[in-house]
């Protein structure tokens, strides 16, 4: 809340919000959000669905996040996360939590697909965010999967490995494989920042970088591993250390068995 | 001095084996040359050396051994011969695997096994069972051979002269304490300057210096494109360059540049920021830090947007970009070095001046 008051004072802050209110019909100006330039999409469903959305989420998600989405200390507000968060969260089942933890881990959904937009929409009705992007934004057909690996390496392969397999970060987070990701969740991801994700906001990313981000990450998914066991496709090295041990004590227990006394 | 010896015969090694029946392997336990005393290690004798009937079992099962690998080799062929190169089969654990890759290494694999392994059975249940001890000689030498290497020693030292020519001995040892030092200069040196707009500098200054000045706009790495503080929402990352980066490894005609002067722009609450390096040195929250970890020289981006940590990947040092980019965690000695940021007339994010400190790892002239 203090990030906004500190921007709306700035004279291009203020240029930004206004055109963001001629865009967006009335209204939503008011609300607070941390993701000023991304609120210009709305989802906007029909009002039973709204409503749908908010019984599901009192039952399911207002003990964390608050009756009104206001937040708790149990869980952040999810006030202006937009749409897209929802449906990232809670169609991988990161969301509901089983446990309290140091991360959400990918489960089986608690809630059909028409449930989460159901809940996506009711959270989107609440502050604008960023929508769920649609079939075209990531349509990936015609997209540079080259170009789409130089962005990766750039801007993903810190965290989620050079080949999308994922990675330790801190204090038991990590960064999880992007080998059974859809080409939705790794655009919502990267437009929602989920957990710790930061994120990559469609003016630093436009879509068609996002686009072949994605190509590229469909095209690690198929990638043949002729020897078998990619052993993380961390290269090399760990195939060199996996000989090293696991073989080698193959070895080492076939030179005992010849050494023992035979009876 | 190694020689194998047998206890309790003078005329080691040279005794026959008891000889055994032809066909038949079953024998009756060993007392030949080489057999310990029980004192020593209890000999236990094989059951195939008591047992007809098991050494016959044993002498199946090494043939089977045998056979196995034979069939392995006309499988080998097979699969050769009929399986398509390209074709893929899955195995648990191990994969999407190539199929002829598979069935070649198996069958490969089992053949040569088979063989090693029935020649192992063959000898360790077949072959005579002896148990044979190997004298080893003493490890420390003799005292006479002490007096000799003494007495040499000594002689090499008076006829030499080493102790008698005091000024001598000196400047020998003054030589060879100098004599390293024109290779630690080299090694210092190895780097030559062949840039005629690095002309005179050091190889320190040059690494205290980026190509971030006054005024010069940021753009996204990957797409070279000006970035605007708008554009980085809260909790955003993004790995940035200076404009001129492409000129200048153009000019160059190496990445040196791009190596220093990358940095990560985060943008948090402005209420978050605890410290940072110089005052306002942010931009409205959004921070710039270098992307070269101050340890040894790894880039890093893994920053987790709650927490503000930036975590290197090599060596788990960690940095907290809410608190100047202090080190919290890990080896690394110096904080993470900031960039003041600033914006120009059009609404751009620049770079206010250079970094203050010097990026990277640490080196010599550092301090």
């Amino acid at each position: 809340m203090k990030a906004l008051a500190a921007h709306r004072r700035h004279p291009l802050m203020a240029l930004a919000l206004l055109l963001i209110a001629l865009g967006v019909v009335g209204g939503a100006y008011g609300v607070v959000t941390t993701q000023p330039t991304a609120a210009d999409t709305v989802m906007v469903g029909d009002q039973t669905q709204i409503e749908e959305g908010r019984r599901l989420y009192l039952e399911g998600c207002s003990s964390c996040h608050g009756l009104n989405a206001e937040g708790t200390s149990a869980g952040p507000t999810l006030i202006g996360v937009g749409a897209a968060a929802v449906h990232f969260q809670v169609a991988t089942g990161r969301m509901p939590l089983a446990a309290p933890g140091a991360q959400a881990p990918v489960k089986k959904p608690d809630y059909t697909a028409e449930e989460t937009l159901a809940m996506a929409a009711y959270i989107a009705s609440l502050a604008p965010g960023p929508a769920i992007p649609t079939a075209e934004q990531v349509d990936y057909t015609n997209a540079d999967v080259a170009e789409g690996g130089i962005l990766f390496r750039i801007n993903c392969a810190q965290c989620h490995q050079a080949a999308g397999q994922g990675g330790a970060l801190t204090q038991g987070k990590y960064a999880p494989s992007l080998m059974n990701s859809t080409p939705t969740q790794i655009y919502e991801a990267m437009l929602t920042g989920p957990q710790n994700m930061p994120i990559f906001s469609d003016q630093t990313l436009p879509t068609e970088d996002k686009q072949a981000i994605i190509a590229y990450v469909m095209e690690l998914q198929q990638a043949p591993s002729p020897g078998g066991m990619s052993l993380g496709r961390l290269g090399p090295v760990v195939e060199g250390l996996f000989l090293w041990t696991a073989v080698l004590a193959a070895f080492l227990a076939a030179a005992v068995w010849i050494g023992i006394r035979a009876r | 001095m190694s020689d194998l010896t047998t206890r309790g015969s003078d005329n080691s090694g040279d005794q026959p084996l008891p000889e055994k029946p032809h066909g038949i392997l079953a024998r009756p336990e060993y007392e030949g040359p080489g057999a310990l005393t029980v004192a020593d290690v209890e000999h236990r004798p094989r059951r195939s050396d008591l047992d007809p009937k098991a050494a016959r079992r044993v002498e199946r099962q090494i043939t089977l051994m045998f056979l196995l690998s034979m069939v392995m080799v006309v499988l080998f062929v097979i699969a050769y011969v009929s399986l398509n190169s390209t074709q893929t089969v899955y195995i648990p654990v191990l994969g999407l695997i190539g199929a002829q890759n598979l069935a070649l290494g198996v069958t490969f694999g089992a053949a040569i096994f088979f063989i090693g392994a029935g020649a192992i059975q063959w000898a360790k249940k077949l072959m005579p069972d002896v148990e044979v001890v190997q004298d080893r000689h003493r490890l420390a030498s003799t005292p006479d051979q002490d007096a000799a290497a003494a007495a040499q020693y000594e002689r090499g030292k008076e006829e030499s002269g080493f102790a008698a020519y005091r000024i001598l001995r000196r400047t020998l040892i003054g030589a060879l304490a100098l004599f390293p030092i024109p290779l630690v200069v080299l090694v210092r040196d190895m780097w030559t300057n062949t840039d005629p707009a690095l002309e005179g500098l050091s190889p320190a200054e040059i690494l205290s210096e980026t190509a971030w000045t006054e005024g010069l706009p940021i753009v996204v790495d990957g797409t070279y494109q000006p970035i605007r503080p708008e554009d980085i929402p809260v909790g955003g990352l993004v790995s940035a360059l200076p404009e001129n980066i492409l000129e200048i490894q153009k000019e160059f005609h190496n990445l040196n540049e791009r190596g220093k002067s990358a940095i990560i722009l985060v943008r948090m609450d402005p209420g978050e920021i605890r410290s940072q390096q110089g005052d306002g040195w942010d931009y409205q929250g959004i921070l710039a830090f270098s992307k070269i970890c101050t340890h040894v020289g790894c880039p890093i981006a893994l920053y987790e947007h709650r927490t503000h940590h930036l975590l290197c990947p090599c060596h788990q040092s960690t940095f907290d970009l809410a608190d100047s980019g202090n080190v919290i965690f890990g080896p690394a000695a110096r904080r993470m070095p900031q960039l003041p940021i600033g914006v120009n007339e059009e609404g751009f994010l620049i770079a206010r001046s250079d970094f203050q400190e010097p990026v990277g790892p640490s080196f010599w002239e550092r301090g």
